[in-house]
């Protein structure tokens, strides 16, 4: 089978990191770690684990650094090389309970995916993101699908998925809705994760596929008063606005959004421009990652305030004096497992406190947003190199998610039609609990 | 030779292109045969003496006031307000008639023993002015006899000690103005009247009141209904300070003191921004071609720093004192005599070059908010009678339009640009949805009061000048202006004179009529 696959080289990763510095994302291609090769489909590690042949597989932020070199060196216990990326996928099941049917690979590979009974702790709590074991039983190290060498990835035309990763894809959703689940189930674990209380002013910094996630989460699971995105391109700028942001600036225009959001006060510079806020906003959700972004919410969160870290990092050089001097709580917020969202049991019950997978809330939170939309472009795994570029530019070009789509026969230059309840090769009812363990 | 009038010209194949303002440059325009050229009349014959002319005013007041001098006694407080940077424009050359007025009440005061004497700068929510403009509004004397003493004063209307309610109108306006000057025995106003929106009682009423005061009069509604600012009587604006005023002269004792200037704008450097094309000589024409070469060449905020240093060289053609609507009307009187030019009928098409100056960025930056308020607010409503051009029809502003603020002078216009506007265009809507939250801000009340920095509120209020014009108009086209703060106005940029005239044919229709408005210097269009 076609796979596209990361290799542990040294001397190319470090070629990646040049020339995605020099060129851009996706300018590594032949020098970086990445390569397109035949292999043979992994190989079952239980009965509990089934072969399932991706349709839409999305590229994520993760993957362009792992692409470009970027990813920070201490993922390296925690995944096995050689590995085929790809974490974000709708596929067709063939064998096991949902065989036949479409599945959404939920790819963190916690203590029930790698066999370990007893479960650590974190999984216990139904914290998969948070698993202890993610380097041990019966499948290599590895934090999810996509960076395991024993499971493959998502760019390929096959690969392995245990039954706890699976959720199987209502008939009325299209693959494109299908494979949008997963990045909004990280864009509700971090807008949850954010524990946003009514009133509060929110901030989400970048408007790719996890801050738009973000923003549609915030607006279904909280309320704050007024919601704030940074957006750099126009279609960005839409998004945000169509998914709920109050308002929508560039970062130019942040500190000045804040500070009339929040009627605080600020500090003059020579009693020239406005340098910096004496407040500001309650919340920060920092989708982007970056020294300048993480820079960024700390310069315009209120003292005592909260930051999310959503966006990756890497090594990243940042002044944490206000951090320091104003009590600001910086939490990271990485994956999924189990949410706790006020709502009611059953229709016209009072709210209460309920224990929901994450995955069960991003189905129905990718219907209600319509977030299918986010998905812009399609290509052929053989098109990689062109599919990375375009992902690495994609605001830049006017797109939000670019997939690969393996649902084309080989050589085929015609893009499918997308999946519907009509033309969906297999048909199954979503459980929010099914599948899901 | 008598001052020729203002003039209305017609153009045919012989006439030479027309000079536009364009912020700190200029253009020369070929306008359509036909078009109509709207030119100010020549300067009036200034007063010979003007020290002797104040004089005279203060001992001959109008209206049922005794003279100054019977009005200042020993023990008494005593307040002089006076209008603030937004006048005249551009700056004038020294002595600055408010230092002559002000040095002549003060040799008053001081010869009847009066001792308890404050300046007031009537700010109303304008920026507070700098040292250097005080100097030179009132003159080194003043200045150093008052602001060292800490008796030169600038309307702080956010002091919540400083101010003092006076009631309400028949209409429901609270009347809030400044607690000195309602407390004094004598207010005295010192005005700079250089248009007719000027004076009157929106001197107190307005200069020295609220927010809370101001709005009643500074809404939509009041700037749609006053048609124009520039004819009190039928100005709702001014509608609403004479019954404010009306109110304060109960309780206060207020002389009036109003001057008006001649429309000898611009120096000698200048002269052919004061002359009309076909008249000019070859030292105008070298004039013009050495300063917008230089201009060309010249960067933008160093272009701003040279016009903002040029003084005008006003002369006073008026004095008077007295009671606040009798001086007034006389006033007007003086005003209309130099800058009235009757205009027969409406155009499809009225055409403005805007200068680098407006009321509110006197040694700034003419941001395009100012841009707007300036073509539409302020030039838009030089008129009696009716509109230059026809309702729904066109108007053409020539302005860089630069997406460009002053950090310090206009913080709270930066977010009004980047949030309002790009939220909606529509001044009720703007209004309804906005305006509270920045006039109570307490950042930019904070800056207003402690910094150079208009009231968070005063972008609305340029906004809402523009209220009536926007109503009116069909479109607004801005040639040579920066396309995206052109559009984030609501208006449409074009690139020449030419394109922009196409653009309009597609509200009007085919050959438009075309009225250029030539100003400044300054004129008042009649139009029948």
């Amino acid at each position: 089978m076609k796979a596209l696959v990361v290799e542990r080289q040294l001397h190319r990763f470090a070629a990646a990191r040049l020339a995605s510095a020099l060129a851009g994302t996706g300018a590594a291609h032949g020098l970086g770690p990445l390569r397109l090769l035949e292999t043979e489909p992994p190989a079952l590690p239980s009965p509990a684990w089934h072969r399932i042949r991706p349709r839409l597989a999305g590229i994520c932020g993760s993957d362009l650094h792992t692409v470009d070199g970027a990813s920070s060196r201490y993922f390296e216990p925690i995944v096995s090389f050689p590995f085929v990326l790809g974490h974000e996928v709708v596929a067709d099941v063939l064998d096991g309970p949902l065989a036949g049917r479409r599945a959404v690979l939920e790819p963190v590979l916690g203590c029930a995916a790698r066999g370990i009974d007893p479960p650590c702790p974190a999984c216990q709590r139904g914290q998969k993101g948070l698993c202890e074991r993610i380097a041990y039983g019966e499948v290599s190290a590895g934090l999810q699908t996509g960076f395991c060498h024993d499971t493959g990835g998502a760019f390929a035309e096959e690969l392995i998925a245990h039954d706890s990763q699976l959720h199987a894809v209502p008939d009325e959703l299209s693959d494109e809705e299908a494979v949008i689940v997963e990045p909004t189930a990280c864009g509700i674990h971090v807008a949850l994760a954010a524990n946003v209380v009514p009133g509060e002013v929110a901030v989400v910094l970048g408007s790719g596929t996890i801050g738009l996630t973000t923003l549609a989460a915030l607006r279904r699971y909280r309320l704050p008063r007024t919601l704030i995105a940074v957006a750099r391109h126009p279609i960005q700028r839409s998004f945000a606005r169509s998914l709920g942001a109050d308002a929508v600036v560039s970062s130019t225009e942040l500190a000045r959004a804040v500070r009339r959001a929040t009627g605080t006060l600020a500090f003059e510079r020579d009693a020239d421009e406005l340098e910096r806020l004496a407040g500001g906003a309650d919340v920060v959700l920092d989708c982007v990652g970056t020294a300048e972004s993480i820079t960024e919410a700390l310069a315009v969160v209120r003292p005592g305030g909260r930051v999310v870290l959503a966006g990756m990092p890497s090594t990243v050089k940042v002044d944490l004096a206000p951090l320091w001097q104003r009590e600001i709580t910086l939490l990271g917020a990485y994956t999924y497992g189990t949410e706790h969202v006020a709502e009611p049991a059953r229709p016209g019950a009072p709210a209460e406190v309920l224990a929901r997978p994450t995955f069960d809330l991003a189905f129905e939170l990718v219907r209600s947003a319509d977030l299918g939309r986010l998905v812009s472009a399609s290509y052929a795994l053989e098109h990689y190199e062109e599919a990375l570029r375009h992902a690495g530019q994609a605001g830049r070009r006017g797109a939000i998610k670019i997939v690969f789509d393996l649902r084309r026969p080989a050589g085929s230059w015609r893009n499918p039609e997308p999946a519907t309840a009509a033309d969906a090769p297999l048909v199954a009812d979503h459980s929010p609990t099914k599948g899901a363990s | 030779m008598s001052p020729r009038p203002g003039f209305v010209l017609e153009v045919d194949r012989s006439t030479p292109p027309t000079l536009f303002w364009h912020g700190e440059n200029f253009r020369l325009e070929r306008l359509p045969v036909g078009s109509r050229v709207v030119y100010p009349p020549e300067p009036l014959v200034p007063l010979a003496d003007p020290d002797a002319a104040i004089a005279h005013a203060l001992e001959h007041p109008l209206g049922d006031s005794a003279p100054l001098s019977a009005l200042l006694h020993r023990g008494m407080k005593l307040t002089i307000a006076f209008d603030d940077v937004s006048l005249p424009l551009p700056q004038m050359e020294s002595p600055d008639v408010r230092s002559r007025v002000i040095e002549a009440v003060l040799d008053q005061a001081a010869a009847a023993g009066v001792d308890d004497v404050v300046l007031i700068a009537a700010l109303a929510l304008h920026r507070r002015m700098t040292d250097d403009e005080l100097r030179h509004a009132l003159g080194k004397r003043v200045f150093d006899a008052f602001a060292p003493h800490g008796l030169l004063w600038q309307h702080d209307a956010e002091d919540p000690d400083g101010m003092v309610t006076l009631g309400e109108t028949d209409e429901g306006e609270l009347v809030a103005i400044n607690r000195r000057a309602a407390e004094s025995d004598l207010l005295v106003y010192v005005n700079i009247n250089l248009v007719a929106m000027d004076g009157g009682h929106k001197s107190v009423a307005t200069g020295l009141a609220s927010y809370d005061s101001i709005r009643h009069h500074h809404n939509v509604k009041t700037m749609q209904h006053s048609r124009s600012f520039m004819d009190r009587h039928h100005s709702e604006l001014h509608t609403s300070n004479w019954r404010m005023g009306r109110l304060i002269a109960k309780s206060l004792k207020i002389f009036q003191i109003e001057t008006t200037l001649n429309t000898a704008t611009f120096p000698d450097q200048f002269g052919f921004l004061n002359h009309r094309e076909w008249e000019w000589g070859l030292k105008d024409r070298a004039a013009f071609h050495t300063v917008r070469a230089a201009l060309d060449r010249t960067p933008a905020p160093l272009a701003r720093q040279i016009f903002h240093s040029v003084r005008a060289p006003y002369r006073l053609t008026s004095v008077q004192a007295g009671e606040v609507e009798a001086v007034h009307e006389q006033t007007l009187e003086h005003l209309f005599a130099q800058q009235l030019v009757p205009v027969q009928g409406q155009a499809d098409v009225l055409t403005m070059g805007l200068p680098f100056i407006s009321p509110y960025n006197v040694n700034s930056i003419m941001n395009p908010i100012l841009v707007a308020c300036l073509g539409l607010g302020y030039l838009f409503n030089l008129y009696k009678g009716k509109p230059l051009v026809r309702q729904g029809g066109v108007a053409i502003l020539s302005h860089p339009t630069p997406w460009a603020f002053h950090p310090v002078h206009h913080p709270s216009y930066i977010d009004f640009f980047e949030q309002v506007l790009a939220e909606t265009t529509d001044p009720l809507e703007v209004e309804k949805r906005f305006e509270e939250s920045y006039a109570r801000d307490p950042w930019y009340i904070h800056l207003y009061r402690t910094s150079y920095a208009y009231h968070g509120v005063h972008p609305f209020y340029m906004w809402y000048w523009c209220a009536h014009a926007l109503d009116h108009l069909g479109a607004v086209i801005v040639v040579g202006g920066d396309r995206a703060a052109v559009r984030r106005l609501g208006f449409k940029p074009a690139s020449t004179l030419a394109d922009a005239l196409e653009m309009a044919e597609d509200v009007v229709g085919r050959d438009p009529s075309i009225t250029h408005l030539h100003t400044p210097p300054l004129l008042i269009a009649e139009v029948s």
